[in-house]
């Protein structure tokens, strides 16, 4: 843990944190396609708090659930996915969501992340020989592929580095307008929210900037966590710290605290 | 020959009468060929056919090749019992609830099993092409990833002859044998499935045999009322068993969600030492156990309840 972290001593935990902040992030009307984890949760909230007209898209092959409390699901493939929802139809038509173009917002959690934001949730190590097999891109790299995305994760430097050793979900390749050349002609990363800051990519070079820092949350304290050097954007926020509302609606959504331990 | 001419060849020489294929898991197991690529429908911890994976362990089959849209911990068992040594799925884990699965870990890592990845959209798109009988589909995802280079020798990349747009061409999966788990079934194999419903739409077409493994075995004269609610022809279909809590201890939409202490115990018992825990947990509950019944036993009445009143709870809204 990180000791400079004061803003979240005591009062809520980082994976709440994060949870809040992306969902502050999802406005009423958008058709999110939501990954397990915090960017199942943070949907969830954000359609209790301020977002009822946010239609949240699952792999499992879901469209336009509402999540019941204290049942949130294993993952985006069980039945509890289902609770109050518009329709079911198979995966591959779901993910095809994303090709056709009627996806909003593609919501990943992050197990690594680099300067262009690639993710690798693959391999740590070599893939031939690997230190560790990581679960792998479930439908991350057709979300990454064909969406405007959004990711959630910790603010880690082994998890912020240089180059990804695996890109398992595509951001900007290496920057530039090389993931235009590679063939991917939609999409591409927006905000990376963080237990620390919010990131975005400039429009031209596509390199990752530091947009937004959480309260008690210095520049300094964001770059001692990344393992690259960061862009800063011309304007960089600060944001608000989560309210007792947003805690409170949280909590009762993960009574096990499933997702927000 | 092509393969296309074989396919048609083979599928000419099926018995596609309306006719009963009731058997028993053991009856069924003998389906699968020795060396087969077996295809699971269900996906995660949904609708796993657990019961037809039992069956084929304890008939010793070594070796086969699975594909799956999403595989849990009957991967972890396909690779611990030695029934498989390649899975083809897009993410393979027991469930991000409890962290990166020892199990695959351990026998990806030591090289002893392979976890060949595709995206989760090419895969679904490889069975669609299997089941619509062409052998590949284009696809705008994949492109620029590592997820792509490392299938690449597979794949083919292709410019649209008529937009100019780029694409990757995904091969079709035309497994030798589909092993589906559903809600209800007739003794023809009109299969009928509640929920979610993966990509078992696909998978009977896309495959050269089916099995079916049922929670109950229902009338013809019941399908026939509801004819909407099937989910795949009868004639594809070649082996139907009843079977029921034939996913425990994974779920089924509408019957029961996962004995989650159950996977709790999974996970504790392979965290440490995934060898000896997974072998500890197949003797338990597959080799040990005469019956899938007896499995079940074992498994426990609280968790089979708790799991029931979970699943059946999506009926309550």
């Amino acid at each position: 843990m990180m000791p400079e972290r004061s803003c979240t001593a005591g009062t809520y935990t980082t994976a709440e944190l994060l949870a809040v902040m992306a969902s502050r992030a999802l406005s009423d009307g958008l058709i999110v396609f939501a990954g397990v984890g915090t960017p199942l949760l943070a949907a969830t909230l954000a359609q209790r708090l301020h977002a009822p007209g946010l239609t949240i898209l699952f792999e499992g092959g879901v469209i336009g659930p509402f999540i019941v409390p204290g049942e949130l699901p294993p993952s985006t493939n069980e039945q509890r996915c289902t609770r109050h929802a518009n329709m079911v139809c198979p995966i591959t038509d779901v993910l095809l969501l994303l090709q056709r173009g009627y996806v909003d917002v593609g919501f990943l959690g992050g197990a690594q992340i680099d300067r262009y934001g690639n993710l690798n949730s693959s391999f740590i190590g070599d893939p031939d020989h690997p230190k560790t097999r990581l679960p792998g891109t479930g439908g991350g790299n057709d979300i990454a592929s064909l969406s405007h995305v959004m990711v959630v994760m910790k603010h880690e430097k082994r998890r912020f580095v240089e180059q990804v050793e695996f890109i398992t979900s595509p951001g900007y390749l290496r920057g530039g307008t090389t993931r235009r050349d590679a063939g991917l002609l939609a999409g591409g990363p927006q905000l990376i929210i963080t237990d620390l800051a919010e990131l975005g990519f400039h429009p031209e070079t596509k390199r990752m900037q530091i947009q937004a820092l959480h309260p008690g949350v210095s520049i300094e304290h964001v770059q001692a966590n990344t393992g690259f050097v960061l862009d800063i954007a011309g304007d960089v926020r600060v944001t608000d710290k989560p309210s007792e509302r947003e805690l409170h609606v949280l909590r009762q959504l993960d009574p096990d605290r499933l997702y927000i331990a | 020959m092509t393969a296309y001419e074989r396919l048609r060849a083979e599928t000419t020489e099926r018995d596609r009468s309306l006719r009963e294929k009731v058997m028993s898991l053991d009856e069924a197991a003998r389906l699968v060929q020795p060396g087969a690529h077996v295809a699971l429908g269900g996906c995660m911890m949904s609708r796993t056919p657990m019961a037809m994976l039992w069956a084929l362990v304890r008939a010793g089959r070594r070796d086969l090749t699975f594909s799956r849209s999403i595989v849990s911990s009957d991967g972890d068992i396909i690779f611990a019992s030695g029934l498989g040594r390649k899975i083809i799925t897009s993410w393979f884990s027991q469930g991000i609830v409890w962290g990166v699965s020892r199990v695959m870990r351990h026998w990806v890592e030591t090289g002893r099993a392979e976890f060949e990845e595709w995206s989760h959209m090419s895969m679904g798109l490889r069975f669609r092409a299997g089941a619509m009988g062409i052998p590949f589909m284009p696809i705008r995802s994949m492109m620029g990833s590592d997820v792509h280079s490392r299938v690449s020798a597979q794949t083919h990349p292709m410019t649209c002859p008529f937009t100019g747009e780029p694409l990757v061409l995904v091969p079709a999966l035309t497994p030798d044998v589909a092993l589906i788990h559903v809600q209800r079934c007739d003794p023809y194999g009109n299969a009928q499935l509640d929920g979610l419903q993966f990509m078992d739409i696909d998978l009977p077409m896309a495959a050269k045999r089916v099995i079916v493994t049922t929670e109950r075995i229902v009338s013809n004269e019941r399908i026939r009322r509801t004819p909407d609610q099937t989910k795949f022809p009868f004639f594809t279909v070649d082996a139907v068993v009843e079977v029921p809590y034939g996913c425990a201890p994974h779920e089924c939409y509408g019957q029961y969600e996962p004995f989650f202490k159950h996977m709790d115990m999974f996970a504790e018992m392979t965290r440490q030492d995934p060898e000896r825990g997974s072998q500890e947990y197949l003797e338990r509950f597959f080799h040990e156990p005469p019956s899938w019944n007896h499995a079940l036993e074992r498994m426990g009445l609280q968790d089979l309840l708790t799991a029931t009143r979970g699943g059946r709870s999506i009926h309550d809204a």
